[in-house]
């Protein structure tokens, strides 16, 4: 299967939506784009499988190699691992329902969609690419739509979160590039080459790598929220539109955790184990600090943008234990958290456009009232606390149990921590469902509000079946994702063993 | 020997000879003649000089060495000439009205002419004479906004800080001329010893083109010059004009100076990181879009020292690239101010808010023209500038990347706040209105967006500039 085709159908259907006339034609249009893409992302799974399953084992699956920039070795190198292919679907789902959650959008309704949409190609773009160079550039493409769609349609203090967003992004991108450009000159000699598979497998320098992973390291942390670098997600999560909310913490802060395990663990393995320490530490403190922030906090938006900074602080603990079981359990936590956060903003979306409110002191007895909305609003709380049966418990148990692996009491102790934040977790998310869809009703304007429409109902469910998909069988997933989990840890792995 | 071969290699000079002529025989000739329908001619004329530049590049030399072409060197050309095509049709609301619209036409394409001798240069005095042609003129031009004061401010001030760079020229010239004797481009790399005076004399040289450049500390000027000068000859000094002067120096440092590498190098990288930093830095608190425009613009002329530093031949195929994308990018944005000025006289930041809900597709334009300035992609400039950070690097200094990468993000900031006034600010007073444009600058504009958002797509554009640019 040639992989670009992720990349060339949203630019496609973003081209069409810019020739389409009038709103009705560009939402069928954005709609049938991302039909298509879960379509071609399922399609993906499924072809991934049967190669796998004929007994093909190289590392990277379906890859292709075009010539960009010869003289500069810059090529566009695509192939996919069990990683990829998983975040490749995450992405597919997400934009699906963020298109969904979206239908009733009206003002400028051209430019949103086309943003929305380009968002994902840049996503794909960036899920599939094997050099670094290619990798770097889907990295920024999705930069300013985010800037443009928090700005132009996101509500509170837009301008402000949409500033802080994109510059703390750029400066993100700005580490990350620092360390492309040193791998890129001091790796292997005088044949520059940005090639990941060629990188891979011990041929950067130890003195480099350890020079350039806090650089790389660092520049994806930005943006999946490593502290104290997480300040833009509640300001960016909570002014952004619904379907930008569902984007950024769904798959935008994914890119993070994907760069920081396809780029600074897999190219730089001997300096992942020597600044092991430092990460587990910050995620330790990240998934605390996320969890006791999130107490405080009385907007819905507010409450669901700091706990993912908890949330993904399970990503890089996972990444930062450096076992197979604990970066397995990483991927399927960004997977989940992905699905389960997105469902958690559609959620909030959907009641915050009837109650106009999002403080939780205002809502309440909204189950009888719109019984399908509170019903998928309480589920994603369910799966945020981690409830068998959910994807939430399914990736944060993996986390754990990989990371019990450790012989190291550090280690340990980091692990126990990070298992106790569960309860802080359960405590504000029962507190906040709660209080906002059980007990009385607390204005009686709300009686006569409306429940779900299709659109939404058709989000709802989407979301909800990935969840119940991972959270009740996780085997396929964690199978999925392991041999590519294995083949990043091999290199860290065999690095000490060396030692 | 001269003859027909004469007519090939100087054949961009003379199409451009021609039209000057052309517009010189209209002007004494007719008394009455339209505004529209001078600027019709004008503009088809310089799209033929446009196309010309691309029939049957040729390799030669003329005047005993004095004039030289190749393959390279007609790119150089053909990328100033579409940049004057560009500034022509987007100053196109301006001109409409204008009084001398024939004397401005005269006077920007002798500045072209002179930039072409300049670049063709193969002696230093011919070199001399080209860029005394080009910047003379462009004083004049600068005062073309004849009503306001600030215009001949602009003038006065760029006539001043050009002679003063000319001297520093002359002076470099002469001294290279007495420890070497000889002046011939092909002559002075084997008489080029690195001796104090010659060193001297390349430093002199060196500050000559930082002035042609807008580069710290000889950057001073800029800004002021942008904002009197009518937004169209801003335009052109900041794309057309620098560019030029860019050509030239890497052509000089590379295959003239090659042997004195390791002293520019250490100039080249100070000036280069000095200039990206105080041109970002000053930028981010200009209120006035032209003066944010000019400090953008001295930051870039940083990016390409460090490029230029880069010494190799990945650094002069990054530094075409860079000024191919850098002609597109910036003329957007000036593209969008000249209208705007042209149309409402408005040009202060502050002025452009709520631009997007009353000129949805200006703002666009000014917003990838910015993106592109800023290196983000999709659009071009971000493929220009970290090839250009690729080449500076190539030396192996880390420390440039972080500041470059630290630069970025000043960068990204005020230009920003500009996106940001267009797309999410609510006007305080009455907007700007709905701007109805005539086709030539909606074109302009267009050919700018189009350009910059595909031009990095198209890796064999970088290619064939690699395989003919010069080798170190």
């Amino acid at each position: 299967m040639n992989l670009s085709l992720l990349v060339i159908l949203p630019l496609i259907t973003t081209l069409l939506v810019l020739l389409a006339r009038g709103g009705g034609q560009v939402k069928a249009i954005a709609l049938t784009g991302a039909t298509l893409q879960l379509l071609l992302a399922l399609f993906l799974l499924y072809a991934f499988g049967k190669e796998r399953s004929a007994g093909d084992h190289s590392a990277m699956l379906f890859q292709a190699n075009y010539s960009w920039f010869a003289p500069l070795h810059i090529y566009f190198h695509t192939g996919v691992d069990g990683i990829s292919v998983a975040m490749i679907l995450l992405t597919a789902f997400v934009v699906l329902a963020g298109v969904l959650v979206s239908w009733d959008t009206s003002f400028q309704t051209k430019e949103f969609f086309f943003l929305l949409v380009f968002l994902s190609a840049g996503a794909y773009g960036f899920f599939i690419s094997l050099d670094l160079f290619t990798l770097f550039f889907f990295l920024e493409v999705a930069v300013i739509p985010k800037f443009l769609l928090i700005g132009i349609w996101g509500s509170g203090k837009k301008e402000y979160s949409a500033m802080k967003l994109a510059l703390m992004l750029m400066a993100g991108s700005a580490l990350v590039f620092t360390g492309l450009a040193g791998i890129y000159f001091k790796a292997g000699g005088s044949a520059h080459s940005f090639d990941m598979m060629q990188l891979a497998g011990g041929l950067i320098p130890v003195k480099v790598q350890l020079f350039f992973f806090p650089f790389v390291f660092i520049g994806f942390g930005i943006f999946t929220a490593l502290f104290p670098f997480h300040t833009w997600v509640p300001d960016g999560h909570s002014s952004a539109p619904t379907a930008a909310s569902m984007f950024l913490a769904g798959i935008s802060m994914k890119l993070g955790g994907y760069g920081c395990l396809r780029v600074a663990t897999f190219l730089m393995p001997d300096a992942a184990q020597h600044y092991a320490p430092w990460i587990i530490a910050l995620s330790t403190i990240a998934i605390i600090y996320g969890a006791f922030a999130t107490m405080m906090q009385t907007d819905l938006k507010y409450i669901n943008a700091y706990s993912s900074v908890s949330h993904c602080g399970f990503v890089l603990l996972g990444i930062g234990m450096l076992t197979r079981t604990s970066v397995t359990g990483a991927v399927m936590q960004m997977v989940s958290h992905g699905l389960m956060t997105a469902l958690f903003f559609a959620a909030i979306g959907m009641l915050y456009s009837r109650t106009h409110t999002r403080m939780v002191a205002q809502l309440g007895g909204l189950l009888k009232i719109m019984p399908f909305i509170s019903t998928i609003f309480i589920l994603a709380g369910l799966c945020s606390l981690g409830l068998p049966g959910l994807s939430g418990f399914a990736a944060e148990m993996t986390v754990f149990a990989g990371a019990w692996q450790q012989p190291s009491t550090a280690y340990r102790f980091a692990t126990i921590l990070a298992c106790a934040s569960i309860v802080v977790t359960a405590v504000y998310i029962l507190r906040a469902t709660g209080q906002s869809v059980l007990g009385p009703v607390t204005d009686s304007h709300y009686e006569q509000l409306p429940d779900a429409k299709w659109n939404e109902k058709l989000a709802g469910i989407l979301l909800m079946a990935g969840i119940l998909a991972i959270g009740l069988a996780p085997f396929w997933l964690q199978q999925l994702v392991s041999p590519g989990a294995e083949q990043i840890i091999q290199q860290a792995v065999k690095s000490v063993t060396i030692k | 020997m001269m003859g027909t071969q004469f007519f090939w290699l100087a054949k961009q000079e003379l199409v451009l000879a021609l039209v000057i002529f052309l517009l010189l025989i209209i002007k004494t000739g007719s008394r009455t003649y339209s505004n529209t329908s001078v600027l019709n001619l004008v503009n088809a004329l310089l799209l033929v000089n446009f196309l010309a530049g691309f029939i049957a590049p040729a390799d030669g030399i003329l005047f005993n060495e004095m004039f030289h072409t190749n393959t390279l060197v007609t790119i150089e050309k053909n990328i100033l000439n579409l940049g004057t095509l560009i500034v022509s049709m987007q100053g196109y609301e301006w001109l409409k009205t204008h009084k001398h619209v024939i004397e401005f036409y005269v006077l920007l394409l002798s500045t072209l002419m002179g930039m072409f001798f300049m670049i063709s240069a193969g002696h230093l005095l011919m070199f001399y004479l080209g860029l005394e042609l080009a910047s003379i003129p462009l004083a004049a031009l600068a005062n073309f906004d004849l009503a306001k004061r600030q215009s001949s401010e602009a003038a006065f001030k760029y006539i001043i800080s050009s002679a003063f760079s000319s001297g520093l020229l002359l002076f470099g010239i002469s001294l290279l001329f007495g420890t070497t004797g000889s002046l011939l481009f092909s002559d002075l790399p084997a008489l080029l010893t690195g001796g104090p005076l010659q060193i001297f004399a390349l430093v002199l040289l060196i500050a000559g083109f930082a002035f042609k450049i807008s580069a710290v500390p000889f950057h001073w000027w800029t800004a002021d010059v942008y904002e009197g000068a009518p937004v169209t000859v801003s335009a052109y000094l900041s794309v057309v004009s620098k560019g030029a002067a860019v050509f030239v120096f890497v052509y000089f440092l590379y295959l003239v100076a090659k042997p004195m590498a390791a002293a520019w190098y250490t100039i080249l990288f100070i000036l280069g990181v000095l200039t990206m930093l105080i041109g970002n830095l000053f930028a981010v608190r200009q209120q006035s879009v032209k003066r944010l425009l000019a400090f953008s613009s001295i930051a870039q002329a940083g990016f390409i020292l460090v490029g230029i530093s880069g010494s190799s031949q990945a650094g002069s195929a990054s530094v075409v690239y860079f000024i191919l994308i850098y002609v597109l990018s910036n003329l957007g944005a000036f593209g969008v101010a000249s209208v705007v000025s042209a149309l409402s006289g408005k040009e202060s930041i502050n002025d452009y808010k709520g631009f997007y809900r009353t000129n949805p597709f200006l703002s666009w334009v000014m917003a990838i023209a910015l993106f592109s300035l800023a290196g983000i992609p999709p659009a071009a400039g971000f493929f220009g500038k970290f090839f250009l950070l690729f080449a500076g690097a190539g030396k192996g200094n880390y420390a440039l990347v972080i500041i470059a990468a630290l630069n970025m993000v000043i960068a990204f900031y005020y230009y920003l706040r500009l996106v940001r006034a267009m797309f999410f600010d609510r006007a305080d007073q009455e907007p700007i209105p709905s701007l109805d444009l005539n086709w030539y600058p909606k074109i302009g504009l267009g050919i700018c967006l189009v350009g910059t958002l595909l031009l990095g797509f198209f890796g064999h554009v970088y290619e064939h500039i690699y395989s003919i640019s010069i080798p170190f």
